[in-house]
């Protein structure tokens, strides 16, 4: 098991360089310069402009400024941001756990959802049950998350009230020292209500960040049951008399989870890229709208080092998913 | 029914908020996040309504409303003669802003004065350049190293700007968000505890709001300064709630989660104004979008060529189609708002039957044109590639066959200064400082043409004499007939085609009064009240 997991992380080195170079590339390549562009339609004499790119350090050679790049990364300095001008870590690491947050919540809702529909869906396959759900997640994953998430704010919390608009937390409550992750701080404020109005804003964007995911995670474990139910042991373990309800648990879940899991997995840089609408809509504050930010602004650092740490993310929860393979089934650890 | 039940205490919650007991709160649902709270260094609007309008104040002030100069920090001020020196006499007793880890120990003076300049100007300043990166884009752009030749502090309450020339709209450069007056006390303070960053983040003025905490891409939260110069502000509280989306921020102001918007979107606006508990103000905004001719490049040299091309183009259907009704046709460079704007201007009638006789009499056959769309939305010009297409159209009918080009902004904006490109350009501008020569002396004067802010590289000498010479003369009633009669000659011409002034709306609540709408286009709370 050890070697498995060694093994693992060795292949990380490789990925981490080529993140790094698609990282400091990506808003390289893309036409647009933050100088310019922080400029705008007021300009700046060519004098200005050569002042500002070399104060910046942006005419240097490019594998210069990728090396510097590199070492501070190294260093675990991702450089500072060119608009506020804060060290991009900081606002990084303010902002993920809004992200994680509600990221963790969404991941939870479509699992706790989607794993036990597609189960039901495939034991019941053909039955309106398994139509209706299988119908419901195809159009749950067509729909477009922005379009969807007003229609959600507009019903629920327009017409109906039940649920704020947008945010957080209602603004009465302000915890100064909080760590961001709010129904921690709420929790942990004590102070009356302040829970239930982080969860209630928290419902919605949820909601709809889980959409996409909950639909893939449904119909990946209703085929994986599928596929399993029809295997021999199955029959095996129904001819010989062992309840449904065990050949199912036992027998038939565990071996349908292993593609679900690798779903599990994948789904998570699908959730970071739903999570740039879903924060844009519900005023989340968190990576995927900053990201956009930066991105529009050709905020190069912030840009660069954003993208490295969502990479870097990304890839940790796919380690992760790897070794739980290793744990679901021992022929992957032993090969 | 469970859920319902709690969700229905959540929603309780939130409404509890709204009417917070005992403290008067005002929440604003903003549009975005501020780059950050000290306003030098940045240009947007945004920026200025969360740090330089709440927070700071500057030695002269725009009168609410309008874009005339009234006393700020300084109570009065002095003109020499030869319009070369300015001398202004501060406000005495005002008190800087308390904020954790620092209490002033005294009230502001000619120091915080000379400080606040001399950063953005001389290199050897500590917060010159206060992190990487940061360069004071406004000082540079409103030409204030070239203008001012020195600052003095005269005496404690007295400080004296020398000039290299005579410059009018020097006076109204001293309102704007760049020429905030900072504490030299805080300043120095984090100078020493080598903190000097901090300035961007836990601003210290003097102005009515003081500032509380900034929990990023969220909330800004600033308290009511007791001390104010012009008395405290009505309400105790001021909440700015960051909502980027703008269908958002509308269900958010009808929800009561906040009283006052900016930005809706033009399809949200009607059903706004049919919200009994809300109420629309709106105004034209300090902008102009237009379509600059090349006027280097045969056949727009001929002033006939382009008033033609400006015949041909149905303004009030772009007004309709683009800009859904938020916006007005423009027959002047300057907005209506903006004092000296020559309101007996007769517009160039849309007629393109007398255009296409006009350009065949010019010699005009068979042209084909290229007209630049810029790829982004902007506060003057919500879709240019839509007007492009508009304008096309309305060519075609004359004769001219159009091609639309457009590049990613930056490189839109680099390449329109090439005195080579070819065609017409689609651009606009927004107001600075509410002078005339904000707009005429940068868009459309001999020096912009050489600059290549002048897009149509138009260089008249009757129109560079006009507006040159308002801009050394103080007397406000001879600048007015001076820009009166440049709009005279810009109009004969002709070359831009003005296209619009976009309307700028502020949807608020019912139990909102006080606020003023800004000509210039920023956000300021100061006076507004809220009731119960």
């Amino acid at each position: 098991m050890i070697r498995f997991i060694f093994g693992k992380i060795l292949w990380l080195i490789p990925t981490l360089i080529g993140i790094t170079i698609v990282a400091f590339g990506f808003v390289r390549v893309l036409p647009g310069d933050p100088v310019l562009l922080m400029a705008g339609e007021r300009g700046l004499s060519p004098e200005r402009y050569a002042e500002l790119t070399h104060q910046l350090g942006y005419d240097r050679p490019i594998w210069v400024q990728y090396g510097e790049f590199v070492w501070r990364v190294l260093h675990g300095d991702l450089g500072d941001s060119l608009v506020t001008h804060r060290p991009v870590l900081h606002e990084f690491l303010t902002l993920f756990p809004a992200t994680l947050e509600l990221g963790i919540t969404a991941m939870l809702i479509a699992i706790v959802i989607g794993v036990p529909v597609g189960v039901i869906a495939a034991i019941k396959r053909g039955s309106w049950f398994d139509q209706v759900s299988m119908t419901t997640a195809l159009v749950g994953y067509s729909m477009p998350i922005f379009w969807w998430g007003l229609l959600l704010i507009i019903l629920f919390s327009g017409v109906l009230h039940w649920t704020p608009v947008s945010g957080r937390i209602s603004l009465m409550y302000y915890f100064p020292n909080g760590t961001n992750f709010m129904i921690w701080d709420a929790i942990a404020s004590g102070q009356k209500g302040a829970l239930t109005s982080a969860l209630s804003h928290l419902v919605l964007p949820a909601v709809v960040l889980a959409t996409i995911p909950l639909a893939v995670i449904a119909r990946q474990t209703r085929s994986a049951m599928l596929e399993v139910l029809g295997e021999d042991y199955v029959r095996t373990a129904r001819a010989k008399g062992m309840p449904p309800r065990r050949v199912i648990g036992i027998h038939a879940l565990r071996n349908a989870m292993i593609p679900v899991i690798t779903t599990i997995g994948l789904q998570v840089g699908m959730l970071m890229a739903g999570a740039i609408l879903t924060e844009t809509i519900f005023s989340w504050p968190g990576i995927g709208k900053w990201m956009v930010d930066s991105i529009s602004r050709r905020d190069y650092p912030s840009v660069q080092g954003g993208l490295l740490m969502i990479a870097v993310i990304v890839m940790v929860v796919n380690l992760i998913v790897d070794l739980l393979y290793g744990l679901i089934n021992p022929r992957i650890r032993h090969r | 029914m469970k859920i319902r039940s709690m969700l229905l205490a959540c929603s309780a919650a939130v409404m509890m908020t709204a009417g917070a007991a005992g403290a008067k709160t005002l929440v604003y649902c903003s549009e975005a996040s501020p780059e950050g709270f000290d306003p030098a260094p940045y240009t947007s609007g945004t920026t200025f309504d969360a740090s330089s309008h709440p927070v700071y104040d500057q030695l002269v002030e725009f009168k609410p409303g309008t874009t005339e100069i009234e006393p700020g920090l300084a109570e009065t001020w002095d003109i020499s003669d030869d319009g070369l020196t300015y001398t202004f006499h501060l406000r005495p007793g005002v008190k800087f802003h308390s904020v954790e880890g620092f209490t002033p120990t005294r009230d502001f003076n000619a120091d915080d004065v000379v400080f606040s300049f001399d950063r953005q100007g001389n290199p050897d300043n500590p917060y010159f350049q206060y992190a990487p990166g940061i360069s004071y884009e406004y000082y540079n752009a409103m030409d204030m190293p070239k203008i001012v030749k020195s600052i003095e502090k005269v005496d404690d309450m007295t400080v004296k700007f020398t000039l290299t020339e005579p410059n009018a709209p020097f006076l109204a450069n001293m309102a704007m968000d760049f020429a905030s007056i900072m504490s030299k006390e805080y300043a120095d303070k984090l100078v020493a505890e080598d903190k000097k960053a901090e300035i961007n983040n836990v601003p210290v003025g003097t102005g009515p709001f003081e500032f509380v905490a900034y929990q990023k891409d969220a909330v800004i939260r600033y308290k009511a300064n007791p001390d104010y110069f012009k008395g405290k502000t009505p309400v105790d509280d001021l909440i700015f709630a960051i909502t980027p989306d703008a269908a958002v921020r509308v269900q958010k102001l009808q929800a009561g989660e906040c009283q006052i918007m900016p930005y809706p979107a033009p399809a949200d606006i009607a059903a706004l104004k049919g919200d009994a508990n809300l109420k629309v103000e709106e105004q034209p905004g300090l902008n102009v979008a237009y379509l600059a001719y090349n006027t280097t490049q045969a056949p727009f040299d001929k002033p006939e060529v382009r008033k033609a091309l400006n015949m041909s183009i149905n303004k009030q259907a772009i007004i309709d189609a683009v800009f859904q009704g938020a916006g007005q046709v423009a027959k002047n460079p300057i907005p209506p708002t903006m004092w000296s704007y020559n309101k007996d201007i007769k517009d160039d009638a849309y007629d393109p039957e007398a255009a296409k006789k006009m350009l065949a009499d010019a010699g005009v056959k068979d042209l084909e044109m290229n007209i630049w769309a810029m790829p982004v939305q902007r506060p003057y010009m919500p879709n240019a590639r839509r007007t492009a297409e508009l304008m096309q159209s309305d060519l075609a009918k004359v004769g001219v066959k159009v091609n639309i080009v457009s590049y990613e902004w930056g490189e839109y904006l680099s390449k329109s200064k090439d005195p080579n490109h070819d065609g017409a350009v689609i651009l606009g501008w927004t107001g600075d400082n509410g002078d005339p020569d904000n707009f005429l002396g940068v868009l459309l004067s001999c020096a912009g043409a050489e600059s290549g802010a002048n897009r149509s590289f138009w260089c008249d000498k009757d129109f560079d004499g006009l507006i040159n010479k308002a801009k050394q003369t103080s007397d406000m009633a001879e600048r007015t007939k001076l820009y009166e009669q440049a709009q005279v000659v810009f109009k004969e011409q002709a070359p831009w085609d003005t296209i619009a002034h976009s309307t700028v709306f502020m949807p608020m609540s019912n139990k909102v009064s006080g606020y003023v709408m800004s000509p210039l286009g920023g956000h300021d709370f100061y006076g507004v009240d809220i009731s119960e």
